[in-house]
């Protein structure tokens, strides 16, 4: 009775072309969604594993109920757990002749495995009959099968169909073998590089989506090798011409805008080939003129083609036109109320600051405002962009900036980046040494552990170094002022390990040289150093040589040395380290206290770690010795490999040990079976073929399969099958080793800790528009901005006092302030006309209303279906939180490119029928999960 | 290229997730988690990019829009453009909302092959496909006609004795 119901359901489903599942199915889903945590989600799936097993196992197992198994092993792997037992379904599932279901299969296939699995060799045959098959939905499958289950060794085999299915009557099959062609590209260039001009010939096509198709390699093969594309540059700029023009089909029109997805497509092409090309330059912009003018910046998609006609403006050369029609682009970005417009906006500005770097002057207050927007993306773009508009005038200020920041975020990735850009650029552009001191301790104290041990290598060359002038004088005092700097922070707690290396190394190294501080106080400083860090054996290692240093110099300079107490019991603690390297530095300490002045002297010179040390690897001043020696009867030396007998091995050459292998995949069809062998019992099925049918070596062998579907033994064969072919498992990391990230050097770390930076930050009081501008802000635009134009102007001022909220806390420790090139003006009208403009006034929904207000009474020409997803009030709306309440709300704003159903509004009728639909098939909403059926019970 | 196309729930459920570069499982929950880690903590009303760096290598950036209960997200490196992208998840959701007319969460959990379907007309193999919502519409509807037609034909199951395997 209860299958009868089932079977009842399911027809009523299949007949409403609905949910094709059954109960069982949806009931999965449904308490999937009610799991209220991780682990009760973790126990349904499993046990949902376990009646899959089974019902696998089940024999005559209906085609439709296969299906429905298979989705939902795709549905468990996507929830993150191991489907690999029914693998081999899907597999089987490709070979099937109905289209559903080879479709499901080779989806499966597609979801599953990787272009290494072994079971890809089961597939190859499969994917080159259905790539000769007459319906070209089979042969799209099998093309989208390809692009992800075919490996370098397998390229071979399909590649000629591939090729054929270039010139297929449907231009949907002639679009897909085009990517499969440039997939294959992608993975192994050499295979298809006779086949590169089939990518030419195709940018003729009629079709223009196979045309769009083409941009795809072409953007690729250009990129690689621009020279020999620069033919093309007159055929790109007339299809550019043709598209703007709307020469193609309306079809491709989206919101008004004819084909942009080309147009952005073939932007791109020509910046790379316009890229320091004057003619090409020239034949280009023409047309750039052109959009620019035609581009309708009220929708996402006109903008997107702006932002990228931008770009393209800033890679080829520059023409002044050009230019300044992209600096007018990019202030109405800037003054956009859309953060995704702030965003290009900034990112265009940071592309042609390299060719006018005057341009970022007009935009310095909104640049201002995006660096302190609550929106971390943005933030992060605008530092970005101050990063390469650094210059000397500027660098405090921004390097200022990014360190407050940078103190400020959690996500240790990004910190990793923005201490290093702090550090480029302090090294590039510091004002002074003590000022770059001040900034590399800043760095090292927020983020020591994530910057590269290298950085610590260099600072301490610096303070070694000095300036690199003759001035001993100015030396001696960034010495001490780094020396007094360090006594200051070394009391604070958890310093990061590299941190306290750079300043066990320079109190050791410069802690006494100008008597200041006494041997004990600093030797003192390094023991506390050493006992609080007792678990890090490289801080331990530099305080005890630093100890060891700071003695040497006592004992050279004729001072008695007296240990500390807590000196001396360090010292014994680390006889017995289990640290070898420890242990040396202590017994060196040991030795070198017993020593005499002239021999300590000799050791450890003082102020002597900038001088060359020469090893003298032939150790030749041990010749007198030797000679003596022997002289006196002594053997002469005879080395090793000599008493060994070995002459022969010095021309042994490992030997290669990466064996061609011999025998590569075999694709075409064995040979026939010889007619006398007698037929299986399992085979029963299965006609004998004849012998004829094979006599086209690439016909597939279709009956053998059918027959290994067959066959009971399939396990095994499958076994034979892993031994025989399987790839040895060294060579099978290729694909997913490029994007995982690499956790071994320093700096290019990737984390993927403390992501939820944004949240944690205290911008809450941030509001979006001020009525005027902050005269803090005027300042540090001006600071920012002002380097080079007007700084005569800035000289003359006098007060001098630095943007207060950055850098207030550092005025102290920042010397020389006074003397700093960048002042702020003392006139702040100077920088509040320009850009104390009325848009900062205005309420922001106030703006949107009469865009959208303009939009209607114009006949709707502006879209304002790009702009719906800013338009917070529509978004907000709680009560008809659905995705089709969102869609039909904008259709309804612009009926004009969006009309899919015929009524306007929430479709109730189907609401409701669906809601019917799934009460009947005892799915009921619960309180527990509301969102879940929110969408269809409203 | 586009490197993953995923729809997250507001709860952080997958819904569906397809990454162009083969991924091991544990991965791809991984870099779920974390695209949902940082979705959920931005806040609204700012800008639907993200630099991705962290999870997805150098280079990467993430497109998010979020519908009523569910995240679209594109991830791609620098070969594609920001806006476009996020026109391209519009070109989506259109699509979806005229194949099930009015779209819902539902619709995409139960009619998981028809997403694929639909997913795999507009972006193949991690390169933009189609771009018109009615000619994916178009060959979508194909499909489902000719898989409808060859559904029927086998309603009848041509060997049951083809699956007796084991």
């Amino acid at each position: 009775m209860e299958q009868l119901k089932t079977i009842g359901r399911e027809l009523a489903m299949g007949s409403q072309g609905g949910f094709g599942q059954s109960k069982e199915f949806l009931d999965l889903v449904k308490s999937i969604g009610e799991a209220r945590s991780k682990a009760e989600e973790d126990r349904i799936v499993l046990s949902e594993v376990d009646i899959l097993k089974r019902r696998l196992l089940e024999p005559d197992i209906p085609k439709r109920k296969m299906k429905e198994y298979i989705i939902r092993l795709v549905y468990i792997e996507m929830l993150g757990h191991d489907a690999s037992f029914g693998y081999i379904h899907a597999v089987k599932m490709t070979h099937d002749d109905n289209l559903l279901l080879k479709r499901t299969g080779y989806l499966a296939v597609t979801l599953f495995l990787n272009e290494d699995h072994d079971l890809i060799i089961l597939i190859v045959n499969t994917i080159q009959k259905d790539l000769r098959s007459d319906n070209y939905l089979v042969v799209c499958a099998a093309l989208n099968a390809i692009c992800r289950l075919i490996n370098e060794e397998t390229i071979p085999a399909v590649l000629p169909q591939v090729v054929e299915l270039l010139n297929h009557q449907k231009e949907a099959v002639r679009k897909k073998a085009i990517m499969a062609l440039h997939r294959f590209h992608r993975k192994s260039p050499s295979s298809v590089s006779h086949l590169v001009s089939n990518f030419r010939k195709r940018l003729c096509d009629n079709d223009p989506g196979v045309m769009g198709a083409t941009l795809c390699p072409l953007f690729d093969l250009i990129s690689e090798d621009v020279n020999s594309y620069k033919d093309l540059v007159s055929s790109f700029v007339s299809i550019l011409k043709q598209v703007t023009e709307r020469r193609l089909p309306k079809s491709y029109d989206y919101h008004q805008m004819p084909a942009p997805f080309i147009q952005i497509k073939l932007l791109k092409i020509m910046a790379l080939l316009g890229s320091g090309d004057k003619n090409a330059s020239d034949i280009m912009s023409m047309v750039l003129g052109d959009l620019f003018r035609k581009c309708d910046s009220s929708t996402n998609i006109g903008n997107a083609i702006l932002y990228e006609c931008i770009r393209c403006i800033s890679c080829i050369l520059p023409n002044p036109k050009l230019l300044e029609a992209a600096a007018d682009a990019i202030s109405k970005f800037l003054k956009s109320d859309s953060h995704n417009l702030k965003y290009m906006g900034i990112d265009g500005l940071g592309r042609l600051i390299k060719i006018s770097p005057d341009i970022a002057e007009q935009h310095q207050l909104a640049v201002i405002d995006c660096l302190e927007d609550p929106d971390d993306t943005l933030k992060r773009k605008t530092f970005e962009l101050l990063y390469k508009m650094t210059k000397s005038s500027n660098v405090e200020v921004i390097v200022d900036r990014m360190i407050d920041y940078m103190i400020s975020i959690n996500d240790n990735h990004y910190k990793t980046e923005i201490a290093s850009r702090c550090v480029e650029l302090a090294e590039q552009f510091a004002p002074s040494n003590q000022w770059f001191i001040q900034i590399m301790n800043k760095v090292f104290e927020h983020a020591g552990d994530l910057v590269n041990i290298k950085v610590a290598h260099n600072l301490m060359r610096l303070i070694a170094e000095g300036f690199g002038e003759d001035d001993d004088d100015a030396d001696s005092k960034l010495r001490l002022s780094a020396v007094e700097s360090y006594l200051q922070l070394i009391s604070e707690p958890k310093l990061p390990s590299l941190f306290l290396q750079v300043i066990s190394w320079v109190l050791g190294e410069y802690g006494t040289a100008d008597g200041k501080y006494s041997a004990s106080y600093i030797s003192g400083k390094l023991c506390d150093v050493a006992d609080a860090y007792s678990s890090d054996e490289t801080v331990k290692g530099y305080a005890v040589s630093a100890l060891m240093k700071i003695y040497a110099f006592e004992i050279a300079s004729g001072r008695k040395v007296d240990v500390l107490p807590e000196c001396q019991s360090l010292i014994e603690e680390l006889l017995a380290s289990h640290s070898t390297d420890l242990q040396q530095r202590a017994y060196e300490l040991q030795a070198l206290l017993a020593l005499d002045a002239r021999a300590v002297e000799t050791i450890l010179p003082l102020d002597a770690s900038c001088e060359d040390i020469e090893v003298d690897k032939d150790l030749s001043f041990l010749n007198g010795y030797i000679q003596q020696a022997i002289e006196s009867g002594a053997q002469p030396y005879i080395s090793e490999r000599e008493r060994s007998g070995m002459f022969e091995t010095t021309d042994y050459h490992p030997q290669d040990h990466h064996e061609v292998p011999t025998h590569a995949l075999r694709f075409e069809a064995y040979e026939l079976p010889k007619p006398s062998v007698p037929p299986q019992a399992s085979n029963e099925l299965v006609p004998v073929p004849e012998p004829s049918y094979y006599s086209e070596s690439h016909q597939p062998i279709s009956t053998s399969l059918v027959s290994e579907r067959e066959s009971s033994e399939i396990k095994l064969r499958l076994d034979g099958v892993k031994q025989k072919w399987g790839r040895p498992s060294y060579q099978s990391t290729t694909a997913a080793s490029s994007t995982t990230p690499q956790a071994a050097n320093g700096i290019s770390t990737h984390s993927d800790a403390g992501v939820g930076s944004s949240s944690s930050k205290p911008r809450s009081s941030y509001e979006p528009k001020k009525p005027e501008i902050d005269p803090e802000k005027q300042r540090l635009a001006a600071s920012l901005f002002g380097g080079s134009s007007s700084r005569t102007d800035k000289r003359s001022s006098s007060g001098g006092h630095k943007p207060a909220k950055g850098t207030a806390n550092k005025t102290a420790t920042v010397p020389k302030e006074n003397q700093t090139p960048v002042q702020p003006p003392p006139d702040l009208l100077d920088f509040g006309e320009p850009t104390a403009t009325t848009v900062t006034a205005m309420d922001p929904f106030k703006e949107l209303e009469g865009l959208m207000d303009s939009s209607s009474q114009d006949g709707g020409s502006s879209d304002v279906m790009g702009l719906y997803s800013d338009a917070a009030p529509v978004t907000t709306t709680t009560s008809v939180d659905s995705l089709l309440s969102e869609l039909s709300d904008s259709s309804k704003g612009n009926s004009r490119t969006y009309q899919p159903q015929t009524s306007k509004g929430p479709n109730t009728k189907e609401a409701l029928e669906k809601d019917a639909l799934v009460r009947q098939m005892g799915v009921n909403p619960t309180s527990q999960n509301p969102t879940l059926f929110k969408d269809l019970l409203g | 290229m586009i490197k993953a196309v995923m729809m997250l729930n507001t709860q952080g459920k997958p819904r569906l997730a397809k990454f162009y570069d083969y991924l091991p499982v544990e991965k791809q929950q991984e870099l779920i988690r974390g695209v949902f880690s940082v979705l959920c903590s931005r806040p609204e009303n700012v800008s639907n990019f993200l630099e991705i760096d962290s999870l997805f290598g150098p280079d990467s950036r993430l497109v998010y829009k979020h519908y009523a209960t569910l995240y679209f997200v594109l991830v791609f490196d620098g070969s594609e453009n920001e806006l476009a992208m996020l026109d391209l998840i519009q070109v989506l959701v259109e699509t979806l909302d005229k194949c099930f007319s009015n779209v819902c969460e539902l619709d995409i959990v139960f009619n998981y092959s028809k997403m694929h379907a639909v997913l795999d007309e507009i972006v193949f193999g991690g390169q933009v496909l189609e771009t018109s919502s009615a000619e994916v519409m178009k060959a979508v509807e194909e499909i489902s006609k000719l898989e409808a037609a060859s559904n029927s034909i086998s309603l009848v199951p041509k060997s049951v004795s083809g699956w007796r395997g084991r």
